[in-house]
Order: structure tokens, then C-alpha cells, then sequence
């Protein structure tokens, strides 16, 4: 059996997680987690409900900052540079780490509007150059055919699945390094379900792709590594191939095979 | 592997139960199909070798229905990790079972065609022993098959080089008589025929402990030396 897990200690990462932890006011939600996310590859974390994973990538772009009472120590290190010192910019921060969440949250504007709109916040584009920015974001979110003819109607017209696709092609639209994916297609019906795992690996080429998700076969699909959390921690950590046919951890098979933990 | 949890889908874990058990019972059926061709064979009993060649039959239905099953589970379940190992070992053995099923039918049709001929003082004494062998062989490896020992699993596939060893003597032997007396020249080739055969249920049953390794260890070691596998799997249990 090829050993997949080996390659992720020689991947380049683009994301060192170092002895990360995480507190909602007194509840420890990450205990002392370390691990590396690999430049143009896609890392899942998969763990039942509870487990820290969604708080793990949420602490990529420092969405806690959002809500208070949360704090976080430790070191994360995107490109060897700690967005969790008290100095990073995270305006800067969240263009470069983008996000797309569980329900798609298209703008309440046009479907071109959806996407000019977070391009302006980093960028002055002319008039031409935003049209082109916006036709690409689209293309590469797989959208652009579908609604070529319709730029100017509502983002809210879409289906639930090509909503979702323009939150994504909103994502990287500002071209970020990162993409962290919160569960994307969980709302979504078993076609779009595979457009936007078809997505995620054209985007991995360009991208570093994080993925939460409870849908294990989905994990097992798109990701080429596979973090297992549980009660905050991180259980087993290594290749997609290696984690779904031989994991070295009981809690990790328990969880995978769909047994009582 | 061990101390397996039961699936929270209960349905799950009848069905793999199910497959394993179902292994087990084709198994059986391989194991007395082999007894019951030597003893064909041996007593010159055409009765009894043409009731194996019709049970070959059985053994037949028993690899498509198993077979089916475990595509169900595949398509149903999608099992993943040691379930998907289970699933994958069964598909494999069952293989080596119907393989084995048609040597021991081969067997049985020798004994049939030797049925009608002068039987040998020794009573095939040189077979007897290889064929006593291997069914050893291959009821010890469905022994670890059912309690996953992969210990057990190694000990038979270590067997085989047994079972090689007695294949080459028993074929020195039956070439010597035939020397002597080339009058035994055409009975002695269907010897030749049903040692042969057992010496492939031989290999067939140190496949099978193989597919034990891997279901138990997840680690393929087919084309590894048994000395390499010992190391690496022994001593990871001994640690």
C-alpha cells in the first residue's frame, strides 16, 4: 500500500498549526493541536460535532476575533509569519485566508455586485478590469456559463448550489492564498455536491484548500490529508488514503467506520 | 482489529457478520470436498469422487452470492478502513476457496478414472500424506481467518514451504516407480495430476493468510518474503 502519510511531512506547508489552544471564555475548545496544512493541497478535518475542527479553521483568519470572550494560544503560522500576533493585519489577513461557509451567503445584489463588491474593499480596479476580474472569478468557480447572460440579476435568484459557487467565486475573487471551506456543501443537493468537489480540486492548483466537513465520504473524495479531531484534540493526523483504509488510531477507525466510540 | 465496537448501524454489522460467516461456511465446504476426494481417490470410490464433482456446484453458488454481497455493501455502505479491508480480504479468499473447490474436483476426477484400475500395494500412500497436509493447511488458515490471529496466518503460510518440499519428494517417488515399470506409466500421471493439485490448494490456502494480514494489519504483504513479514508484522504485535 502506497504510504501517503510520509508525504505529508515532506509537503511544503503553507500553514504551521503550533500547539495551538482555544478558549470560549472557560471551555477549552483546542488542546494544545499541531499540525501542517500543505501548499496546493487539500487538508479536511472531519470529527464529530463539537470537536474543535470548525473553531481550528476559523482560527485561520482569526474569525473569533468577530465574538468576544474567545482567545487563542500558541503559534499559527501562515508563511512563517504568526497571523496570531496582536500586529497582523487582518484586513490583509482575511483577503489572503478566504472563506465560504455552510449556507451560501449570497449578497442581497447582483450576481456581479456579489463579487465587485468584497474586490473593492482591497483593490482599485477600473471599469474593464473589474469585468474581467469578475468573468474570472466566475470561470473558476465553475459559475461563469450559467450566468453570463444574467450579471445584473439578484445573487439570490440562483439555486442553492450555484449560490454557493458564487460565494466561492466571491472567495477568490480577492485571489487569496488559502481557502478555508466551512462545510460547503452540506446544504447543497448530490450534483452540486460533486460541481463543488469537481471545484475544489481544479482550485487546489492555484490554492491551499481547508476543508470541514461531516460528510466522510466527501473528506475521503477531495482531500489529499485528513486531520480526525475529537474533544478538541487532534487524534490522527496523515494521508486520505492512509486515514480511510489502515488509520493507527482506534478512536480514528471507531469514528470512520461509524462505530461506538 | 482486536476488540472491535459494534456499528451504530446495526443493519452494517449483520451484514459484514454475515459475509464473514458465510466465508467460514464456503470454506468448510472447500475443506470436505478435499477430504471426501481423497477418499475417493483411496478407496477407489467412483461413487464418491462423481458426489464432489456435483458439490463443486455448491461451492460455485456460494463465491457469486458472496461476491454480490459484498458489491451491496460497497455500493451501500461504503465501508472504509477495517470494514473496507474485511470486505476486500472476503473477495480475495473466496477466490482461493473456489480455486481450491476445483483442484479438489480435479482430485475427485482422477479418483474417478483411477477407480476402474489396479490399485497400488501402498494404497497411494504418497499423496495420502501431502493431501492430509494441506487440508490442515487450509483448515488452520480458515481457523485464523475466523479469530483473525495472524500469528496462526503466518505459522500456515510457512506450511507451504512444507507442502513444496513433499510435492518434490512425492514426484521423485512416483518417477522412480514409473522407471521401474513403465506398465504404471498412465496411472501413475493421474498420480502426478492429484499431487499436483494439492500442491496448488497448498499455495491457495497461504494466499488466504495473507489476505489475513492485510485485513488484520492493513499491510499487503504479498510478494514479500516471510522473514520480511514476520519482522514487520511480529514485531509490531510483540512491541
Amino acid at each position: 500500500m502506497m504510504d501517503d502519510t510520509s508525504s505529508v511531512l515532506n509537503a511544503e506547508s503553507k500553514i504551521q498549526v503550533r500547539n495551538l489552544s482555544f478558549f470560549y471564555g472557560k471551555f477549552t475548545a483546542l488542546k494544545d493541536v499541531s499540525l501542517d496544512v500543505a501548499t496546493n493541497m487539500v487538508t479536511a478535518f472531519i470529527g464529530p460535532s463539537g470537536c474543535g475542527k470548525s473553531t481550528l479553521l476559523r482560527s485561520f483568519n482569526r474569525m473569533y476575533e468577530l465574538y468576544p470572550g474567545q482567545r487563542a494560544t500558541g503559534e499559527i503560522l501562515l508563511d512563517g509569519e504568526n497571523v496570531l500576533s496582536p500586529r497582523t493585519d487582518l484586513f490583509r489577513l482575511r483577503a489572503r485566508v478566504g472563506m465560504v461557509f455552510q449556507k451560501p451567503t449570497p449578497f442581497p445584489m447582483s450576481i456581479y455586485e456579489n463579487i465587485a463588491f468584497g474586490v473593492r474593499l482591497y483593490e482599485k480596479l477600473s471599469r474593464s478590469e473589474m469585468d474581467d476580474r469578475v468573468e474570472w472569478a466566475l470561470q473558476q468557480a465553475a459559475l461563469w456559463d450559467e450566468v453570463k447572460d444574467k450579471l445584473r440579476q439578484s445573487g439570490m435568484s440562483l439555486s442553492g448550489g450555484q449560490q454557493q459557487r458564487l460565494c466561492i467565486a466571491r472567495a477568490v475573487a480577492v485571489k487569496p492564498e488559502v481557502m478555508l471551506l466551512d462545510e460547503p456543501a452540506s446544504a447543497l443537493d448530490p450534483i452540486s455536491t460533486l460541481k463543488i468537489e469537481e471545484l475544489i480540486y481544479e482550485l487546489k492548483k492555484n490554492y491551499t484548500i481547508v476543508i470541514v466537513t461531516h460528510n466522510m465520504q466527501q473528506a475521503a473524495r477531495v482531500s489529499d490529508f485528513t486531520a480526525f479531531m475529537y474533544l478538541g484534540e487532534l487524534v490522527e493526523f496523515g494521508g486520505t488514503n492512509t486515514i480511510f483504509t489502515n488509520p493507527s488510531k482506534k478512536q480514528t477507525e471507531d469514528y470512520i467506520t461509524g462505530r461506538y466510540g | 482489529m482486536e476488540q472491535m465496537h459494534t456499528h451504530i448501524s446495526r443493519q452494517f454489522n449483520t451484514e459484514l457478520e454475515d459475509i464473514r460467516s458465510r466465508v467460514l461456511q464456503m470454506g468448510g465446504l472447500v475443506e470436505q470436498q478435499i477430504e471426501h476426494a481423497m477418499d475417493a481417490l483411496i478407496k477407489g470410490d467412483t461413487a464418491q469422487g462423481e458426489a464432489v464433482i456435483m458439490n463443486d456446484t455448491q461451492v460455485n453458488k456460494l463465491e457469486v452470492t458472496i461476491d454480490e454481497e459484498c458489491s451491496q455493501i460497497i455500493a451501500r455502505r461504503q465501508p472504509t478502513a477495517s470494514d473496507l479491508r474485511l470486505v476486500v480480504a472476503v473477495i480475495k479468499t473466496i477466490t482461493d476457496l473456489e480455486r481450491i473447490g476445483d483442484e479438489a474436483e480435479k482430485i475427485a476426477r482422477m479418483a474417478v478414472r483411477l477407480a476402474g484400475e489396479e490399485r497400488p500395494k501402498n494404497n497411494y500412500a504418497e499423496i495420502q500424506a501431502l493431501g492430509g497436509y494441506v487440508r490442515h493447511m487450509l483448515h488452520d488458515a480458515l481457523d485464523a481467518f475466523a479469530r483473525l490471529d495472524i500469528e496462526a496466518a503466518l505459522r500456515v503460510a510457512r506450511e507451504d514451504q512444507k507442502v513444496d518440499q513433499k510435492y518434490d519428494g512425492t514426484m521423485r517417488q512416483l518417477i522412480t516407480y514409473m522407471m521401474e515399470d513403465p506398465r504404471t506409466i498412465s496411472r501413475m500421471l493421474n498420480v502426478i495430476w492429484a499431487a499436483r493439485a494439492l500442491e496448488r490448494i497448498g499455495d491457495h490456502s497461504s494466499n488466504i493468510c495473507e489476505y489475513i494480514i492485510y485485513l488484520v494489519k492493513g499491510k499487503d504483504v504479498r510478494h514479500t518474503s516471510l522473514d520480511q513479514v514476520e519482522k514487520e508484522i511480529l514485531g509490531k504485535v510483540n512491541s
